[in-house]
């Protein structure tokens, strides 16, 4: 950690870094003028396959090998959409890279696009970021103005165009086929898979759907090479500048970049300046609001990269770290993401519309200091109702149409089992005793 | 009241049919750029935009119903959006919305009788290291304290 310099985040703050002039003397579109100019689709999926990127947006899913399942001969259209609708609780990075350098993340689109032959790819940006909407319409304007988008992009024979397209208030349109839905005009209700949306994606043409981070690598990737980003972090197989969000009870809250597979202590103790008001750590959230939690000495040692947070029975999922200091009242904070998957869900499966409420009404009593000793148990048989495994990299997602439901039924669970005293204090025969 | 774009909204809404591959994708950009003229989206408005989208207004009713951010009724002038998800009631959310509940003499989800501002609780905000945050219109003010809810609030009265 020491000599890492950052790389996704290395113009954060200086001025004009989101213009296209800044940019540009700072080495911006060479690589995607590379691409183009240089490589063929084939060499650009294999040199991103070679880095060992794993997709930023959650699942960890190996972004060459997304682009592959692209059928090369279909004469579909095909399509990219960056998921810029950052709606996992916990997450705030991607509003940074584009806050700060929009161009970084069109030149991984660009880029992107010539690997799967994409001529009109789209932002899907959630619909809150006004500001953030603008500064990419700008920036793709001063694109065009350049030659850089538009009709043979760099002076070749490749056209593409890249529009912002916004959402308008809705969690479930982070997962990629309710996004898709939503793209088309209609509510963000997910898709049954297969058919994948590699297959039939948006407007029923193959579809990638990638992450503003996971875009924002790719310059890097071939200005540098597969080799040099495989030698970043901790972890040959799972590499790469990463960026983590810690939020809750740290000294300074924010965005820090690291080298993946960088320790969860040292993320929270020294970058992030340790808990706030020196209180002891009870647990932490490791990667968003549907990663189950863990406690103070499951985090002992813990290395943040997909395969090792994983390991330890939890997910790196979107890198949003929310810290909780031994104040935190457990049963509040289970509320309180209840709530919020209960709200959030789009209500296609019964087992998720259902079960998500039921939770919420089962926690909200507890809270109140209303719990009853048999709504522990029902609160687990609900989960369980509700999602069986999970593993957001494989198709098959047991209960539900998509992983929202593990989504919820996980982290509640985590909750109810590493936290069962503090659930207990909420029981009403104990209060009355 | 019948609805049509402003001279300037009818060609970007233009603009947007030609840009994209299909005319259904761009009902959310529509959606929006009528929203933000009329400041909700009334039978009418509906009923037009369905009719240039070339859809039926109970499908586009369907989408509508479906979002947030999308809503049927006026709301106030300025639209208090405090984030209620984690990070930010761990930050103090709930003395945010007390407080501007109070000091306005509403409830959540109402608006005030002069019409200037409308209260909502929302979740997750993507802004979690500045908990706790309020949206205003188009803006996120963060780090919020309630001394600082009075400042900006008062510039805003
Ligand atoms: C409930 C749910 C919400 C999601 N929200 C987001 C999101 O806000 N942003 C995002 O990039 N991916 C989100 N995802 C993951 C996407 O479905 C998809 O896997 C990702 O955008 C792929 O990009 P990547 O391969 O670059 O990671 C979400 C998934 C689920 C199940
Ligand atoms: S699991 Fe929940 S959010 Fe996902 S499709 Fe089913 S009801 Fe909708
Ligand atoms: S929890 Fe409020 S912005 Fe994320």
């Amino acid at each position: 950690m020491n000599d890492f310099q950052p790389i996704l985040t290395k113009h954060v703050g200086q001025p004009g870094s989101a213009t296209l002039d800044y940019y540009l003397i700072h080495e911006g579109y060479q690589a995607a003028r590379q691409a183009i100019h240089e490589m063929t689709s084939d060499a650009v999926i294999q040199v991103v396959k070679d880095s060992g990127l794993q997709g930023r947006g959650g699942a960890g899913f190996p972004t060459g090998v997304k682009w592959s399942f692209i059928p090369r001969n279909s004469r579909k259209p095909k399509y990219l959409i960056n998921n810029a609708d950052e709606s996992e609780p916990g997450t705030f990075k991607d509003r940074l890279l584009i806050n700060h350098n929009p161009h970084q993340v069109i030149e991984g689109m660009i880029i992107a696009s010539k690997a799967i032959d994409c001529h009109l790819a789209f932002i899907y940006i959630r619909g809150e970021f006004v500001k953030e909407a603008r500064l990419l319409e700008t920036a793709l304007e001063e694109c065009r103005a350049n030659h850089m988008l538009g009709k043979g992009i760099f002076g070749s024979n490749f056209d593409l165009d890249i529009l912002v397209h916004r959402g308008a208030g809705a969690y479930i349109c982070g997962e990629e086929t309710g996004l898709i839905e939503s793209l088309e005009g209609k509510r963000g209700w997910p898709r049954i898979k297969p058919p994948f949306p590699a297959i039939e994606g948006y407007l029923k043409s193959p579809t990638v759907v990638n992450n503003v981070e996971t875009l924002a690598n790719l310059p890097h990737i071939i200005l540098n090479g597969a080799d040099w980003f495989r030698a970043i972090g901790a972890s040959h197989d799972s590499p790469g500048p990463k960026l983590y969000c810690l939020s809750g009870h740290v000294k300074k809250p924010g965005v820090y970049e690291a080298p993946s597979g960088i320790e969860l202590t040292e993320l929270i103790y020294e970058l992030a300046g340790g808990i706030k008001d020196d209180r002891r750590l009870k647990a932490v959230i490791p990667g968003g609001s549907s990663s189950p939690v863990l406690t103070a000495s499951e985090i002992d040692g813990l290395k943040m990269d997909y395969p090792s947070v994983k390991a330890a029975g939890s997910m790196l999922g979107s890198a949003g770290i929310m810290v909780l200091d031994e104040t935190t009242d457990m049963v509040q904070v289970c509320y309180n993401l209840a709530r919020f998957y209960a709200h959030e869900s789009c209500g296609q499966c019964t087992p998720c519309r259902e079960g998500t409420t039921w939770l919420t009404k089962i926690l909200r009593r507890f809270t109140q200091g209303q719990g009853r000793r048999e709504d522990l148990d029902l609160i687990l048989e609900v989960t369980d109702n509700i999602g069986g495994l999970i593993d957001f990299s494989l198709g098959s997602y047991g209960k539900t149409i998509c992983p929202f439901g593990e989504a919820v039924a996980w982290p509640v669970r985590a909750f109810v089992q590493k936290f069962r005293n503090e659930f207990m204090d909420y029981l009403v025969e104990d209060a009355v005793a | 009241m019948s609805f049509a774009f402003t001279p300037e909204r009818k060609r970007l809404f233009k603009e947007l049919v030609k840009r994209y591959p299909d005319k259904r994708s761009v009902t959310l950009p529509a959606l929006h750029l009528a929203q933000e003229q009329e400041g909700y989206l009334g039978r009418e408005t509906i009923e037009a935009l369905a009719r240039m989208l070339g859809s039926a207004p109970s499908t586009l009713m369907d989408t509508v119903s479906f979002y947030t951010m999308f809503t049927t009724r006026p709301r106030g002038k300025y639209l208090l959006q405090v984030c209620q998800t984690l990070a930010c009631s761990l930050a103090g959310a709930d003395q945010v919305v007390d407080h501007i509940s109070k000091r306005h003499q509403i409830k959540v989800g109402e608006t005030t009788p002069d019409g200037k501002f409308t209260l909502l609780k929302v979740e997750c905000l993507g802004s979690c290291g500045t908990a706790p945050v309020v949206q205003i219109n188009d803006d996120y003010y963060e780090r919020l304290t309630l001394d600082k809810v009075d400042r900006i609030l008062d510039k805003l009265a």
